[in-house]
């Protein structure tokens, strides 16, 4: 990579946006009303520099740009803030600049006055910054970050009116369905990279058949395929796009039409040439990817709300691009790069159209608005201009892509017609879907609208037009616009070659096909209220889908997040202690034994008079402690036992470690004692017989464990390389003479920094738990974690004998 | 527990345990001690100081809430690693700085030390407020 110039303007297309984000909330304050224009500069700049691409990319060039963070050199995964531009990647970024700024501009009239504007704004352009980054990525690493931004993003987007509970809903689940896919695509990455061996997209692409030879090519493709089909709401993942619309409307036509719900798209289009072309493929996408347009071309008849419907169109044309990646063809390729960017044009523009009526009239419902051509001219215009490019008549965009789609057609391959010929029903439903909504809210009686309507402002009205516009000029320079944008991405997906060669041309075949398209359309539009109340009947009947099993399913998962929290957090002190105890006399002796490790009896010591005394002070505490009347005393005579041992580290040549057992005895009696005040527990011991038998037995096992593992650990020869290491290093390398002091503060000063860490975590958590208590609850929970500090202070004994013996 | 005498020496008591505490800690990197054991000296100094002379005492004392010192102890821990970057060494590696003091003996100042002085508060901060936490309660029921 390192080789090739790097073209810094490509880090700069991918953070502009984020650096845009975090002033917006200041440029809606001082702008208000402008501050949509102000901030359209931002995407409107990267469009123009990424026009400066258009003429190298046509030639075939790819650019790049790489900063690397973690290095393959040290670990063999290596990670890169790493981009690059091909054929495909510059259409999506087009797109994705392009429309972006009509966006937001939209987004300043549409949200004109919003208490929240500002962050609205916010977080669009975060969107758009992930969206860039993701069409752009070449480290595959990169490519996840990014791809899980525009879910987090769109998560914010959706919940953006979050005191509507359908909104949190909608959000929520739209986070859970396509993070859920993120986390398969994520292994899918690290599979790839694990059988290929590329950690780049573009080094990757040109190593065609790694991943077909592998043993886990179907592992991968089903991983790949988790992440895109959540994405891109193929069924059965497909119920968080309709109920995304709860989104502001800007919302829906940028990231639910143009470009977030495309993102799957781009995967499969990116992955084309090293996954495309085998059985599972080619049997897998077509079949997801026609049920899916059917689906979503049959149930946006159903709908009167009209952004509803357009999310169901929206649905079956990523059906459609699904099923047209996974025929493995050029002219299917073609296609799909066609039909792309003709549905972002009219689908963009029609859901700013439906948006701008439900702003002006107050109602999105198709039965609630009729009669608003002479008060919405230019709205109608819009809508008009999308309507004939979505049915496909000639020479819009939308009657090119369909022309390619229907180029399949051929006797010679059943499997190809069969697909052609549900493309052509979607088509032709989607178009009656279309229509009803150019048509119907336009035309006919003028009907009482909860706002009186009135032509909506420049900022929302440009977009729509000029992407209608567009959709025609494309159509008329079709033959240019073909070899400059749609042959080389066709090129990079189909990794060979592809030259367009597009123009309006009559073939028969063509011509009966679009006819037939247009029949069915014209059809179902004329019929559409009988269709309608016909799909509304099998509704009632058929009640279950995926939408509900997504409640049942996130209902299920909290039921069992609870049977699993009242199994384990009953809240009864003593069982929780039980249950440590003994798993810790299990991992004590079971590896001992597994192993069969466990240690002889070490030969008699030859002990001094005083070491003596020592131990038998000890063994006095001990006692004290089991035959104490009342708990403060038992805690007190631990002290005793404590201090012995303390003295026996002094004793035998471990000051710092006796020194802090001193510490951390006296401080232990006294916090326990001052625990044990405020428990309301009994002055004595009010366990019966048994219960002191059972766990008096837990606790001697534990203590015979101990005993055997410090002599299992003895009786093997220690490595002192590294308490050597310390010993011989650690004045002439880190100046201090107390090898445990230099170990915690210097060599292992990172360990330190965590422990401490953990230290001051623990001390606000007992702080907040203390002041819990003071607040009311009396028993339970909050009494069961106020003995913290007693299970801390020793973990750091142990921190410091470990050192100690280093 | 709370006799006159206790009342009368406990101030002086914690106030040398607090000066032995900053001794130890000092003198850690050469002689057993450190930052560790100096934290918790110094904490159960502040602890016999509340028993004695009540927590509100301790408090107007200290002036900072004991957690806002821990807080300053993994604050100032974490400085010392990143004092690192400065010379472009991974974080966390220790500098010196050896100063010649106008009597002739030396003077180390290091990052390490700044570490040990953070570990310090973490303990004082964190043990202490958890300790007067407990013995406030106390006073008040």
């Amino acid at each position: 990579m390192s080789d090739l110039p790097n073209h810094h303007a490509l880090l700069l297309i991918a953070l502009a946006p984020f650096v845009a984000a975090l002033f917006a909330p200041w440029v809606n304050r001082f702008a208000k009303g402008i501050s949509g224009w102000i901030l359209a500069t931002v995407p409107a700049a990267i469009f123009l520099v990424l026009t400066t691409f258009i003429g190298d990319i046509a030639e075939g060039q790819t650019k790049s740009f790489a900063i690397s963070w973690v290095d393959g050199r040290y670990f063999h995964f290596p990670i890169n803030l790493s981009f690059f531009v091909d054929g495909l990647s510059l259409l999506f970024a087009l797109l994705i600049s392009g429309i972006g700024t009509f966006i937001v501009t939209y987004s300043g009239g549409y949200l004109n006055g919003h208490r929240h504007q500002g962050r609205f704004f916010s977080f669009i352009l975060m969107f758009m910054g992930s969206m860039l980054g993701l069409v752009l990525a070449d480290n595959i690493i990169t490519l996840f970050v990014f791809w899980e931004l525009t879910s987090i993003t769109s998560f914010l987007l959706i919940g953006f009116n979050h005191n509507k509970e359908a909104s949190r809903r909608a959000a929520i689940q739209a986070l859970v369905v396509t993070g859920g896919g993120g986390l398969l695509l994520l292994f899918g990455l690290l599979m790839i990279f694990a059988v290929s061996g590329h950690s780049e997209l573009s080094t990757l692409l040109t190593d065609q058949n790694v991943l077909r030879d592998s043993p886990f090519y179907l592992m991968i493709l089903l991983l790949v395929l988790g992440g895109a089909f959540t994405k891109s709401a193929q069924v059965p993942f497909h119920f968080w796009l309709p109920n995304a619309m709860e989104a502001p409307t800007p919302v829906s036509a940028y990231l639910h039409s143009a470009t977030m719900v495309k993102a799957g798209v781009y995967l499969l289009a990116r992955m084309s040439p090293v996954l495309n072309g085998t059985d599972q493929w080619n049997l897998i996408l077509p079949i997801f990817g026609g049920i899916t347009l059917m689906t979503g071309a049959i149930m946006a008849l159903r709908q009167t709300d009209m952004k509803q419907m357009l999310a169901y169109t929206t649905l079956g044309s990523l059906g459609m691009l699904v099923m047209l990646l996974g025929l493995s063809e050029k002219v299917a390729i073609l296609a799909a790069m066609l039909f792309l960017v003709a549905h972002s044009f009219y689908k963009g523009g029609l859901f700013m159209v439906v948006g701008a009526i439900d702003h002006e009239s107050g109602t999105r419902d198709l039965t609630e608005v009729s009669g608003l051509r002479y008060k919405l001219p230019f709205t109608f215009i819009g809508a008009a201009l999308a309507a004939i490019s979505m049915a496909g008549f000639p020479v819009s965009l939308g009657y090119f892509a369909k022309e390619e789609i229907y180029l399949l057609f051929g006797p010679e391959n059943i499997w190809s017609m069969v697909l052609v010929l549900v493309a052509l029903v979607g088509n032709g439903l989607m178009m009656a879907a279309g229509l009803a909504i150019a048509i119907k809210p336009f035309f006919g009686e003028k009907l009482e609208t909860p706002k009186s309507p009135h032509e909506a402002p420049l900022s929302m009205i440009w977009g729509p037009i000029i992407l209608g516009v567009l959709g025609f000029a494309a159509g008329f320079y079709i033959s240019d616009v073909g070899e400059i944008f749609f042959a080389p991405a066709a090129t990079a997906v189909y990794a060979k070659l592809v030259e367009t060669h597009l123009k309006l041309h009559f073939d028969p075949l063509l011509l009966g096909l679009s006819v037939g398209t247009w029949i069915v359309g014209g059809l179902a539009f004329y019929k559409l209220d009988a269709i309608r109340s016909f799909l509304r009947r099998v509704a009632n009947v058929w009640r279950w889908g995926p939408d509900q099993g997504f409640d049942q399913f996130m209902f299920g998962l909290i039921r069992f997040a609870d049977a699993v929290t009242r199994f384990f957090h009953h809240g009864r002190l003593e069982f929780y202690l039980i249950l440590v105890f003994v798993c810790l006399a299990g991992a004590l002796f079971a590896p001992l034994v597994m192993q069969d490790a466990l240690p002889n009896l070490p030969a008699f010591p030859n002990l001094r008079f005083y070491e003596w005394a020592i131990l038998a002070i000890a063994v006095i505490g001990l006692i004290a402690v089991i035959l104490a009347k009342t708990r403060l005393v038992a805690i007190v005579s631990l002290g005793i036992q404590g201090f012995a041992v303390a003295i026996i580290f002094l004793l035998f040549g471990a000051p710092d470690l006796g020194f802090t057992q001193l510490m951390v005895e006296t401080l232990s009696v006294v916090i326990l004692a001052l625990v044990m005040t405020r428990l309301h527990l009994d002055q004595r011991d009010s366990r019966v017989l048994e219960e002191a038998v059972r766990d008096g037995a837990i606790a001697i096992v534990c203590g015979f464990g101990f005993v055997a593992l410090l002599l299992a650990v003895l009786s093997v020869e220690l490595d002192t390389s590294l308490s050597e290491f310390f010993i011989e290093t650690s004045v002439p390398i880190a100046h201090g003479r107390n090898i445990v002091n230099v170990i915690l503060v210097d060599y292992r000063a990172l360990d330190t920094l965590g422990e401490i860490s953990v230290v001051m975590t623990a001390g606000i958590a007992i702080l907040a738990l203390i002041g819990i208590r003071v607040g009311g609850i009396k028993r339970g929970i909050g009494a069961a974690k106020k003995r913290a500090p007693k299970p801390r202070t020793p973990k750091k004994t142990i921190a410091r004998s470990k050192g100690a013996r280093a | 527990m709370n006799t006159v005498i206790f009342r009368t020496v406990a101030p002086y008591l914690a106030a040398l345990m607090v000066l032995f505490s900053v001794f130890v800690l000092l003198r850690g990197h050469n002689e057993p001690g450190g930052g560790f054991i100096g934290g918790l000296i110094a904490a159960s100094a502040i602890a016999i100081y509340g028993i004695a002379a009540g927590v509100d005492e301790v408090r107007k004392a200290l002036v900072f809430h004991p957690i806002a010192v821990a807080g300053l102890g993994v604050f100032l821990a974490a400085i010392a690693g990143f004092m690192s970057l400065f010379v472009e060494a991974p974080f966390l590696k220790g500098l010196w700085l050896f100063l010649e003091l106008s009597d002739g003996s030396e003077l180390a100042l290091s990052t390490p030390m700044l570490f040990d002085i953070g570990v310090y508060l973490v303990v004082v901060g964190a043990i202490s407020s958890i300790a007067l936490a407990l013995e406030e309660d106390e006073e008040t029921r």
